[in-house]
């Protein structure tokens, strides 16, 4: 570690860890309920359950991204972050946030108080005090980067970075705009969600993996930076117009499934190029990093990115195809599995590459973290496997032969099952990560090679 | 380790190359749908083409193709040192720029006044999301024109002229598929 500031990246990562552990066992509930449906009806209903699965997902990996920039933007800008206290107070703020969510929404508190209670709305349905809340430490975290970075020295990596963090931040600000008409609701809230993970969230992948390349190959930065302008171009010219693939069925104009049809088909180009980029950086470079555990995630990020966000995506995209699997298992399939590879698995390279440098120590357990890849991996793949194959049952049946919605149901639930059990190996995959993060051992691939500073 | 690779040879800049290469998918993924879409209903398509005004489309075109001579000369004016008349050149090249909007907003107004409007028929709501979104460009167009006739250096009249000329490819390519394919 160079600079004493970038410690503030680990409270970050442990409490996204945390977050992230705790997802994983509300998929795992999720997960169960499908196949025996009346688990926890009354207590915990499913829609709670569904809510605080992909909820906390989304903070927890938002977590990640801001540990992550507390700790690369201090050694691309060559200096300290502005304020640690600032850091922390955002840190607090987010995390009294989060617990007053879970607890607001597991036991319906204040119902329909316009501050306290939740919105009944079906995402964005924070309530208001905890919204106005990530407001503050979004403004306390953007003010506390900005001035690391405008002090410090300017990179093409925190650039981008800054870029897609203010993007993050501002777009969020739809979420206090509450439409009585439901088809506006929808329309405003895919501002936040897809604008986020098809448009800005795209730009803080590409400037963290353009970091890990950096670290791990030793490739020139004038390289790196190339690809990251034109991956960075690609991922907004599709991904804004991109937005219309949302906007087919409900109630919107009709210009916008042409729209979104063709724009968000070409979404698969900035993950492409994620992925092409991710390989050529290996190839070219010529440094033997150590953290070989943080390459294989970072390699794998950019993989299962493509095939989850790329392929699996433009899969339904084309509202030809769309109109028969719009909110089938298709769906879910597409979500899982993009979310797993661009998201989850960049968080974890990232967490993978730096906390080991943040505890001061030798990278260890790379073989059980490298276990772990493969463990969850497999299980998200073959979860999502199955859930196209549902989809696609459930789309004849459903949609085509028009059976009943429950009738399906009662008719894929082999595939539910087989899903419980993916999840199984995901939730085996995550334990066993967590462990090779925390618990300290001695094993480290090819001891004496190993080089704790990853020097550039 | 910085190798020369055939993208250092590329004119201008790399991102434009980036943007030119993405409208075109854009503009080409467009028509492939219109041409598609009109195998549905080839007689629908015929019927709805005929309310096009095509002298003014023919005209835009000679309008939009002179526009992108003037703002080739003006590159090649501009490296010859012929630095007031690259400046002018690119003043008229966003001036033919405007005139173009101008037939189209006049073709638009006719169109509306017709009351034919974006779901009359399929075929106008390709006719309005393609040309539209061509206008969108040509708008963009006459805007960088202008900023590069204000800051004229050499490489920037390169790369407004890479974006101007996308612009007029493509208008090239949607009139004769949209207005005269019979």
């Amino acid at each position: 570690m160079k600079y004493e500031t970038q410690k503030i990246a680990f409270v970050y990562f442990a409490v996204a860890m945390a977050l992230f552990a705790v997802q994983v066992l509300g998929g795992l509930l999720a997960g169960w309920i499908y196949v025996s449906p009346n688990t926890l009806s009354e207590v915990l209903p499913f829609n709670i359950v569904r809510m605080l699965h992909t909820n906390s997902l989304v903070v927890w990996l938002i977590l990640g991204f801001f540990g992550a920039a507390y700790f690369l933007i201090p050694e691309e800008a060559e200096r300290e972050i502005h304020s640690p206290t600032l850091a922390y107070i955002q840190l607090a703020i987010l995390v009294l946030g989060t617990l007053g969510v879970v607890v607001t929404y597991t036991f319906d508190l204040f119902q329909g108080n316009w501050l306290l209670g939740k919105e009944g709305r079906e995402f964005i349905e924070q309530p208001k005090w905890v919204k106005a809340g990530i407001v503050v430490a979004a403004l306390i975290f953007l003010y506390n980067i900005t001035m690391t970075v405008l002090k410090g020295k300017k990179t093409a990596i925190t650039n981008i970075l800054l870029l897609g963090l203010w993007g993050l931040a501002l777009l969020f600000l739809f979420s206090f705009y509450n439409p009585g008409n439901l088809a506006l609701d929808k329309q405003y809230w895919w501002y936040i969600v897809h604008l986020w993970v098809e448009g800005v969230w795209e730009l803080i992948m590409a400037s963290i993996l353009a970091y890990l390349m950096l670290k791990l190959t030793g490739v020139d930065r004038e390289i790196v930076e190339k690809w990251l302008y034109v991956i960075v171009a690609a991922a907004l010219f599709s991904g804004i117009l991109g937005t219309g693939h949302h906007y087919y069925w409900i109630g919107t104009p009709g210009y916008w499934q042409w729209i979104g049809s063709i724009f968000s088909s070409l979404e698969v180009i900035p993950f492409f190029a994620m992925m092409a980029f991710a390989f050529v950086m290996v190839w070219k470079g010529r440094r033997d990093h150590p953290n070989k555990a943080a390459l294989l995630w970072s390699l794998g990020c950019a993989t299962l990115a493509f095939f989850g966000a790329g392929v699996w995506g433009f899969l339904h995209t084309l509202h030809g195809v769309n109109y028969y699997t719009h909110g089938t298992q298709i769906t879910a399939a597409h979500g899982h599995l993009a979310f797993f590879g661009a998201y989850v698995c960049l968080n974890i390279a990232i967490f993978s590459y730096a906390m080991p440098i943040l505890r001061n120590r030798d990278p260890y357990n790379q073989v059980l973290n490298m276990a772990s890849f493969w463990l969850m991996t497999s299980g998200m793949v073959f979860m999502t496997f199955v859930l196209t194959f549902a989809g696609t049952v459930q789309t004849h049946l459903q949609r085509v032969l028009g059976d009943y919605f429950m009738d399906v149901q009662d008719q894929i639930a082999i595939f539910y099952w087989m899903r419980f059990g993916a999840g199984v190996v995901v939730i085996l995959g995550v334990l066993l990560f967590l462990y090779a993060i925390w618990v300290p051992r001695k094993e480290v691939i090819e001891p004496g090679a190993a080089d704790k500073v990853a020097a550039e | 380790m910085s190798e020369a690779t055939a993208l250092d040879e590329l004119p201008g800049e790399l991102l434009m190359w980036v943007l030119i290469v993405s409208e075109l998918l854009v503009f080409g993924m467009g028509l492939a749908a219109f041409l598609g879409v009109r195998l549905t209903d080839p007689a629908g398509f015929a019927e709805a083409q005929d309310h096009l005004h095509r002298t003014g489309a023919a005209l835009n075109t000679i309008v939009l193709v002179t526009s992108g001579f003037l703002a080739a000369l003006a590159l090649r004016w501009r490296e010859g040192g012929a630095r007031r008349k690259a400046r002018l050149a690119l003043v008229g090249a966003a001036a033919l720029g405007v005139v173009f909007l101008v037939i189209k907003g006049a073709e638009y107004a006719g169109k509306a006044a017709q009351g034919i409007a974006w779901d009359t028929h399929p075929f106008f709501t390709f006719y309005y999301l393609l040309t539209g979104f061509h206008a969108a460009h040509v708008v963009a167009g006459v805007v960088i024109l202008m900023l590069v006739a204000w800051k004229d250096a050499a490489k920037n009249i390169e790369v407004a002229g890479a974006f101007w000329h996308m612009v007029d490819l493509v208008w090239v390519l949607l009139f004769p598929v949209i207005y005269l394919l019979a």
